[in-house]
């Protein structure tokens, strides 16, 4: 995704230019048409979960919390979730690291490989774990030896949702450190500061807003990764349900308002993690001004 | 590893071997090796097997739906991304800042989640559905409803591959253009699309890549009806409770080839671009 700065070629509003702009009225309609597709195709479905959630009143939605299958998705998602995000915050700062500051032969093939988990749908994510580590998967025998059990129980589930949210921090890094350069890591290292407190005093503070960007919305999509986790979890109910697989047992036994209030919080995950955006967007555009003020 | 990639240029800066070593271990373990045992299945069963699967008249209409829909959802998708990333680039209004967020939603709301609000809003008892019903359009538990889902999940790649392209847009151009005489109308569609149209195609692909292996948001408003609403993932999942792995493989690959081929029409489009217009 690449980053919104505000264009410098907008409209400033009381200075129409009818050569290089649209009529008053037509910029009200292409205004009017994108704001309906939006409210109609992505606000609304955001609204109907907090209203389905509190159709039945607060205390419903509270009760909601109380039962124990609920609960226990809830510690086996954060569980998957605290392994996952850092797993893949490591993964991210190494391959943006060695992508991003070194020139070497073979680097578009490995932006495609890190790409690939993006393209791959969800289902064969967690069907490529079934068929290493299934019950007549690959590495069955070995796992039957060391009396592993690994799909259809966490260590699965883990797999899978690091698998799917593999790109996402390196994703969002590599293309912030390659506009940077190198300039500033070569004048501390000639300063004679080691590599670690070079990276650690003058590469994290330069992509601090982008990794805590990235990190939350790693962290709300690992929380809420739903086709991987679905094939290999094996729907086991209080063992190896995550929120998003609680979600689906909960609408398919018709309880809707338990399904939609398990649903709110990642929802409201989802909502926060787009206002973080919005706001590092919206004070990182300011830092850009002040700069190209100098 | 040195061997595999080697420093173009000696570099000052530390960690190269270290990181890159990493990078690469990761990749082979979590992704690489995952997906040969995916070619490795499939090539067990061999090209007349896999034949032999995709002839079966439910995974070939599972296939027909995936892959037709995603292309409708993607169409309408790209149209209307292009409207939305004109009006959040090119005008200032109140409640931009909104929309732009809200653009996101889709990478950060789970899937389920948006199948399940999906699913109430266009039931025939829900809000949009009672009101569409009445109009004779039945839309969750039909085509329609896979179509619905699609849509939403191709919403932000299709407006922003196309956002940072209409801000870079040179106005002097547009200026020449309508020094020399053409309407707003005829700058828009013979000076300013054509330079869009490369991004407007590469957001249309990632958006069909994308909604060829939708599977979250799509099931619980598809109705699941074999021969008729029933998508290709949801057939992998059905083929493995089954036990039913060559099946499982053989449709996944199919996919797969469906979303590589897409990603390498993107790396054409995008040199395509650099080449005539210079940007990527």
């Amino acid at each position: 995704m690449p980053d919104q700065a505000v264009s410098s070629n907008a409209i400033v509003p009381g200075k129409p230019n009818r050569l290089v702009t649209e009529s008053t009225v037509v910029r009200i309609a292409l205004i009017a048409i994108a704001a309906a597709f939006l409210v109609l195709f992505l606000i609304l479905p955001l609204v109907a979960v907090f209203q389905q959630a509190l159709v039945k009143g607060l205390n419903a939605y509270f009760d909601s919390f109380a039962d124990e299958d609920a609960q226990a998705a809830i510690k086996l998602s954060l569980y998957v979730t605290a392994i996952a995000v850092p797993f893949n915050l490591v993964f991210g700062l190494a391959a943006s690291w060695s992508i991003a500051k070194f020139e070497f032969t073979g680097k578009s093939f490995l932006l495609t490989l890190i790409d690939i988990p993006f393209s791959v749908s969800p289902v064969v994510s967690g069907l490529i774990f079934i068929l290493l580590f299934g019950a007549q998967g690959y590495f069955a025998p070995l796992l039957r030896t060391l009396d592993l059990q690994i799909v259809f129980a966490t260590p699965g589930i883990v797999l899978a949702t690091i698998f799917v949210t593999l790109p996402l921090v390196a994703r969002q890094l590599i293309p912030l450190m390659q506009e940077q350069g190198v300039g500033d890591e070569e004048a501390a290292l000639t300063l004679g500061a080691s590599g670690l407190y070079t990276f650690v005093t003058v590469t994290l503070p330069n992509i601090k807003w982008g990794l805590l960007y990235s990190v939350l919305l790693c962290n709300a999509r690992a929380l809420g990764e739903f086709g991987a986790v679905s094939v290999v979890s094996g729907h086991i109910r209080g063992l190896t349900d995550t929120i998003p697989l609680h979600v689906e047992i909960l609408y398919n036994e018709y309880n809707f308002v338990g399904a939609f209030a398990v649903a709110s919080l990642l929802a409201g995950l989802a909502l926060v993690t787009l206002a973080v955006k919005s706001l590092l967007e919206w004070l990182y555009a300011d830092d850009l001004a002040a700069s190209a003020g100098h | 590893m040195y061997g595999i990639a080697r420093q173009k240029e000696p570099s000052v800066i530390p960690g190269f071997g270290l990181t890159l070593g990493y990078t690469i271990l990761i990749l082979s373990l979590i992704v690489l090796l995952p997906l040969c045992a995916l070619i490795l299945k499939a090539s067990s069963i061999g090209l007349g097997g896999m034949l032999a699967v995709l002839r079966d008249p439910r995974v070939a209409s599972a296939l027909r739906v995936s892959f037709g829909l995603s292309l409708i959802a993607a169409a309408v998708s790209s149209f209307f991304g292009l409207i939305v990333a004109w009006v959040l680039t090119r005008y200032r209004f109140p409640g931009r800042r909104l929309l732009d967020a809200v653009v996101d939603l889709p990478f950060a709301l789970p899937t389920a989640v948006a199948g399940i609000a999906l699913a109430s809003l266009y039931a025939p008892n829900g809000p949009l559905g009672g009101f569409l019903i009445s109009l004779g359009i039945k839309v969750a538990y039909t085509p329609i409803g896979i179509f619905v889902a699609l849509v939403f999940i191709g919403v932000p790649f299709t407006v922003r591959t196309v956002e940072p392209l209409i801000a870079e847009i040179e106005r002097e151009v547009e200026e020449a253009s309508a020094t020399l005489g053409a309407s707003r109308f005829q700058t828009i569609r013979d000076v300013i699309l054509p330079s869009l149209f490369p991004a407007i195609l590469t957001g249309f692909a990632l958006a069909f890549a994308r909604g060829i292996g939708e599977y979250g948001s799509v099931i619980f408003i598809a109705g699941n009806l074999p021969y008729v609403s029933e998508i290709a993932p949801l057939l992998i999942v059905i083929k493995l409770s089954e036990f039913d792995y060559v099946g499982a493989c053989a449709i996944a690959c199919l996919m797969l080839t469906g979303s590589f081929s897409c990603l390498f029409l993107i790396n054409l489009i995008q040199a395509f671009a650099r080449k005539r217009f210079g940007y990527a």
